[in-house]
């Protein structure tokens, strides 16, 4: 499957030798007062599928509108490939956009639309209709080129959008939010489609989106980003499993949240005591400083990192008991919230975790209210300190 | 019967509406030369006086000149402000946009006489173009209003997009916005052409010697004699109108179709 090829460890060694195609440097954007962006510094590698990931007002499009072109920015530089951008103009860098509306041409054809860019090409018009025709092969949309564009379906539209951007051989793609617009199966569809796509022609791709698992499934890295900085650059594996911050670890996917004493550092670790799940040697890996929060530090970890267990199964995890306190059954996942004897910790306030247990044959789902046997190691906790 | 009374209102409406002008055909067509009914016999000798009447022809040209030319203007600056206030934010926007509306609330006897005032102190020689000046001003305003409507339809995307592509912002305000704003500009054109067509107050004012068909036909009731003609020179006016709303319109919709746009009414 594309996606796990995607992300092997093998694919994103190959990608950090790449040279730099996007340069970052100190980028500041205002509108009037409001401050865009502030102070972005990043480098998106060649050939690389980058995601620019955030809620909205979180300057995401504003970004990818400055490496686009069509945003001044207030302070800092941007180069492309190496080069200044400058003063240099939408038309004359080497990007091409594929919008969030897709922006087709309604009153030309598809042809028309996916030819449009090379109006100043000097190549014969013989030339000219076969790399269209190409373009069109490409995306799936063979044959399509005497449609009027405005028939189209939204996923058609989007193809069109993609061959219209594509034929012009860009040194970057830019999507803004250009799966929006589709309804869930066309989106799904679309994104592994987009993925080929991308290791096909080789181009690097830059893509905007709030769609967590969006970002997650298409790319080799993810920049996330809040108020106009980027909180946390980093492979999706590494984002969910330890996001730097309780903000980017929430936004991602579900995160539980324990009230946490730390008690000292050791060797290989921090050593804390969670209410619940008594004391624990988090592993350095998982430790991270940027943002505690207000409450003081805590430790966190994904619904599906922990499980549910009979009582007195063998094994090397630690057990921690509780009192089910919510089950929502989704068909194919049930979710509990569960209750952890003594989680009621240092202020008194009880928290349920969400645990997340695949509904596998012949496992029963338990009732509110019942005992229940929370299985989980120290490997799977994060810390926020 | 359920609805009859909106029925005989609706009748009664368009009766209302339309009888006078469709007696216009028939005592252009009548013999005699008072305007009532018994008619007389058939005759087509008015619109043949009408096209032998070398005044009424000058008012012809005048007021068509005048109406092409207001129009073009009207609309051509219309496309100014229309794209400055959908696409651009600049400082006293809002004063700016209601002082090119304002016309549209002014009584036109005041705006020609002040006009005639300042021309007329300014040493302007009163003409054609004169009105034309006039015209182009109570015309701008209704130009406005189609094309900010034609423009604000527009997805701002579809520039960028052209402009990412490698086109000049000049070459992708014409490949792209002209031709799906055209149907705006053709509503914007006929509406223009025809207020100023039928505009009476500023050409009388503001034409000098020169006759405007409305001035034209108002001067001619003085005489009972050339009401016939009149007629009949209404009744070419009517019919020529039909036509010209029809093929505006079959290009109207022949652009909106093209586009796949939503039909958002016009004149028929």
């Amino acid at each position: 499957m594309s996606q796990s090829q995607k992300t092997t460890a093998a694919h994103r060694a190959a990608m950090a030798g790449a040279k730099p195609m996007i340069e970052c440097r100190q980028v500041q954007k205002y509108y009037g007062d409001y401050h865009a962006l502030r102070g972005i510094d990043l480098t998106i590698r060649a050939g690389e599928f980058f995601s620019l990931l955030g809620p909205s007002g979180c300057g995401k499009t504003t970004l990818l509108r400055t490496i686009a072109g069509f945003e001044d920015i207030s302070s800092g530089v941007v180069l492309i490939d190496g080069q200044d951008m400058e003063g240099v103009p939408a038309n004359r860098r080497p990007t091409n956009m594929v919008f969030q509306s897709y922006a087709i041409f309604p009153h030309l054809t598809v042809a028309e639309n996916v030819g449009f860019g090379l109006r100043r090409d000097p190549r014969s018009k013989a030339e000219k209709a076969a790399a269209v025709e190409e373009a069109l092969a490409m995306v799936g949309l063979k044959g399509y080129g005497a449609r009027a564009s405005h028939a189209l379906s939204g996923g058609q539209r989007q193809r069109v959008a993609l061959a219209r951007a594509l034929i012009l051989k860009p040194k970057v793609l830019l999507l803004d939010e250009p799966l929006s617009a589709l309804d869930r199966k066309m989106r799904e569809q679309m994104q592994v489609e987009l993925i080929k796509l991308q290791r096909q022609v080789g181009i690097t791709f830059v893509l905007v989106t709030h769609d967590q698992e969006e970002a997650l499934v298409m790319s080799d890295r993810i920049a996330v980003m809040f108020e106009g900085q980027i909180a946390q650059l980093d492979g999706p594996e590494a984002l969910y499993a330890r996001p730097t911050s309780r903000r980017v670890a929430n936004f991602i996917g579900v995160m539980n949240f324990l009230p946490t004493r730390v008690l000292g550092e050791t060797l290989s670790g921090v050593e804390v005591e969670v209410p619940g799940l008594g004391r624990v040697e988090i592993p350095a890996a998982n430790v991270s400083h940027a943002d505690p929060g207000d409450d003081g530090p805590s430790v966190g970890f994904r619904p599906e990192a922990v499980s549910l267990v009979s009582a007195g199964a063998p094994g090397q995890a630690r057990v921690a008991e509780g009192v089910v306190d919510e089950v929502v059954y989704y068909g194919d996942m049930t979710y509990y919230d569960v209750r952890l004897d003594g989680s009621a910790g240092f202020d008194g306030q009880a928290r349920p975790v969400r645990i997340a247990m695949r509904n596998v044959f012949g496992r029963e789902v338990q009732d509110v209210g019942t005992r229940a046997n929370v299985s989980w190691s120290p490997g799977s906790l994060v810390l926020f300190r | 019967m359920k609805g009859g009374g909106l029925r005989a209102y609706a009748i009664a409406y368009l009766l209302f509406l339309y009888a006078p002008i469709l007696l216009l055909p028939v005592f252009a067509f009548n013999s005699g030369t008072i305007i009532a009914f018994p008619l007389k016999e058939f005759t087509t000798q008015w619109f043949a006086q009408m096209a032998e009447n070398a005044s009424l022809r000058r008012a012809l040209l005048n007021s068509l000149t005048i109406a092409v030319c207001s129009s073009v203007f009207a609309t051509c600056l219309g496309i100014f402000a229309a794209r400055a206030s959908t696409r651009f934010a600049f400082p006293a926007k809002g004063p700016i946009m209601g002082l090119i509306m304002l016309p549209l609330v002014l009584p036109e006897i005041i705006v020609s006489i002040s006009l005639l005032v300042v021309l007329l102190s300014v040493g302007v020689k009163l003409s054609i173009l004169t009105v034309m000046l006039g015209h182009t001003l109570i015309c701008m305003p209704y130009a406005t209003v189609i094309l900010s409507t034609a423009f604000n339809s527009l997805d701002r995307s579809l520039e960028e997009a052209a402009y990412d592509l490698g086109e000049t912002r000049w070459s992708a305000f014409r490949l792209v916005i002209l031709p799906l704003v055209m149907p705006g500009i053709i509503s914007s054109l006929l509406m223009s052409f025809t207020i100023s067509l039928d505009e009476f107050i500023i050409a009388f004012f503001l034409a000098g010697n020169e006759p405007t068909l409305p001035t034209y036909i108002f001067s001619q009731l003085r005489f009972p004699k050339q009401i016939p003609m009149i007629m009949a020179l209404g009744t070419v006016l009517v019919v020529m109108s039909i036509l010209l709303l029809s093929v505006a319109e079959y290009f109207r919709r022949r652009g909106i179709a093209k586009t796949g746009a939503k039909d958002t009414g016009g004149f028929l």
